[in-house]
């Protein structure tokens, strides 16, 4: 029994020891300047700037939700609404547990041939990436959100005449939306903090890009890999309050996502 | 149903143009629905297709050494990526090693040693633990990590110097940064996913069987090792092989820690190399066939992930349909 106990400790000391050097070092550089100004040119260069990495961040992770969320839950709607007797439908689960286990850098680099080398680096080439890392999440955690729908609801929907669509859009989807969206905000939170994704395709600039389209970009993560490899103390005291920016922003996430499912469960 | 109705009920037949327009929009949802599915089967067999096209050159430059020969030397264009091979599966399995007995621990707390005010705290433990980004266990792991355990490892390499294999394991000399240290960040990566799968596992072991152990006159450790873990066997071992995959294909820390040599040294302590880190590392700076030879490590290491994978889903798929 003791050693049950001595495993919940082993995995709470290094848990605690990241907490404290992200409050310690971080929390030394985090202020309304570091997440508003540019980043410095050079990672010798001492003080503040974030601005353009928390901007790009944002700004990939939310076009790969709006790319993700809606191919996701559609996906799972198949799987679970319209496929329970079919081949196909298992098939379709099957690979979106391969491709969630696909590694992180190789969706990456599959959209570096297929888009990067042809269009460029640009935002939208990280945000395909991360997309690509969200699909199969979404795909589970909604057709979970599914399953758990009463078969009642929809025998009633159907009763009443609709058709399995309307049933679907109307029924099934409002009363499995608390998971589908808590599962989506997980997966949101998981591609927000992910880094290799975005090496080969966003680029690197140290000035905000609005444009989804056109231009490198920057993100939180990957200014903390760049920074991280290097010995200068601005760049590494950069890299700390990027990383307590990103671990607040992932854990606001995740508790949004906890809250949002635990709210709204009907039990 | 006993009411009987004396009058037949009215039709029900909608007018004919809306039941057909609403027909082929019903035809056509779940025509969508397939088709964002089927995006799944797409994105996956591009992805095979687009990187494999891509390293062609440096795979028919390589021919079968690119997996067979331990040298890796871009500026000369020879390209062997079996000790990146090496440092991928050796990281993985300390990162395993350390990882699963934890792992299981807290599954266990969480699903029948704990009382229930504290399984909350130390479920919201293992979901902080998945939280954190990749980025951040792995800058931690060179800024902090990496420097506090260099004394330990020149310790451990004195203390075991003689004694015969250890001395091998433990041989320095090392800068902190190395295949051991990828472990330990590997590790820390894992343990929430091979932890939120076997308690799963464990939550489906039925409560009369427990119970039945407990009426024998079973302690709890006893009532673990005779009820839970031979029901859970299978399913473990799967939760395994899938944090095998997840530690195998994790990049960014890794690519941090690992000390970057492309060597097979049987030294823990010392600096190795993993593919995924090769790949992150270098690809910055490579042009021409080295771009196709770390494209081409991305196929090698989606390839083995998928087996890893397909092995695991299907371990854990069987020992959902024993019960």
């Amino acid at each position: 029994m003791v050693l049950v106990y001595a495993a919940v400790a082993v995995a709470a000391i290094p848990l605690g020891f990241v907490m404290a050097y992200l409050v310690d070092k971080g929390g030394k550089v985090l202020t309304l300047n570091f997440l508003t100004d540019d980043i410095p040119n050079s990672a010798r260069t001492r003080g503040p700037g974030m601005g353009p990495a928390v901007l790009g961040t944002l700004l990939i992770t939310g076009a790969a939700t709006l790319m993700a969320v809606p191919l996701g839950v559609l996906a799972a709607v198949y799987v679970n609404e319209y496929g329970r007797k079919n081949r196909l439908a298992g098939v379709i689960r099957f690979l979106a547990d391969v491709m969630a286990g696909v590694p992180s850098i190789v969706m990456g680099l599959f959209v570096y041939t297929v888009w990067v080398l042809r269009f460029g680096f640009s935002a939208f080439a990280g945000a395909l990436a991360l997309g690509c890392l969200m699909l199969p999440i979404v795909i589970r955690s909604s057709e979970t959100a599914l399953q758990l729908v009463p078969h009642d609801l929809r025998e009633a929907s159907t009763a009443l005449g609709a058709r399995t669509s309307r049933t679907i859009l109307t029924v099934v989807i409002p009363a499995a939306l608390p998971g589908i969206v808590s599962g989506a905000l997980l997966a949101v939170a998981r591609a927000a903090g992910e880094t290799a994704p975005l090496l080969f395709t966003i680029g690197v600039v140290s000035t905000a890009n609005l444009n989804l389209f056109e231009g490198s970009n920057t993100a939180l993560s990957t200014q903390i890999f760049g920074n991280a490899k290097q010995p200068f103390p601005g760049g590494i005291s950069r890299a700390w309050g990027a990383a307590l920016t990103l671990v607040l922003l992932v854990f606001v996430l995740t508790a949004v996502a906890r809250a949002v499912a635990r709210r709204f469960t009907v039990r | 149903m006993t009411t009987l109705t004396t009058e037949p009920p009215p039709p029900l037949a909608p007018p004919p143009a809306l039941g057909r327009r609403s027909a082929s929009g019903d035809r056509a949802f779940r025509a969508l629905t397939l088709a964002c599915g089927a995006a799944v089967l797409a994105i996956l067999g591009l992805i095979a297709i687009s990187t494999t096209t891509e390293a062609w050159p440096a795979f028919k430059e390589a021919g079968l050494s690119f997996v067979t020969s331990t040298r890796w030397a871009p500026n000369v264009d020879v390209f062997g990526s079996l000790a990146f091979v090496y440092g991928t599966i050796v990281t993985a399995l300390i990162g395993l090693t350390l990882a699963v007995p934890v792992s299981v621990g807290i599954a266990l707390f969480l699903s029948d040693v704990a009382s229930r005010r504290l399984r909350r705290p130390v479920g919201a433990l293992v979901d902080l633990l998945a939280a954190v980004p990749s980025v951040v266990y792995g800058f931690w792991g060179v800024a902090v990590l990496a420097p506090a355990l260099l004394p330990v490892y020149d310790f451990l390499d004195e203390v075991s110097s003689p004694v015969p294999v250890l001395s091998t394991l433990f041989e320095g000399p090392s800068t902190g940064r190395g295949l051991f240290t990828a472990g330990i960040i590997l590790a820390l990566m894992v343990t929430p996913i091979i932890t939120s799968i076997t308690r799963e596992v464990f939550d489906t072991v039925p409560a009369a069987q427990k119970e039945a152990a407990y009426a024998l006159g079973a302690t709890r450790w006893e009532m673990i090792r005779a009820a839970i873990f031979p029901h859970s066997r299978a399913g473990m071992v799967g939760a395994v092989m899938l944090g095998l995959g997840r530690a195998m294909g994790e990049t960014i820390a890794a690519a941090l820690v690992i000390g970057s040599s492309p060597q097979i040294t049987a030294h823990l302590f010392s600096s190795g190399d993993s593919m995924a880190a090769v790949i992150a590392n270098q690809f910055g700076e490579a042009g021409g066939l080295h771009r196709a030879a770390l494209i081409g490590l991305g196929v090698e290491l989606f390839a083995l992930t998928i087996i890893v994978n397909i092995v695991a889903r299907a371990i854990v798929v069987r020992a959902g349909r024993m019960r």
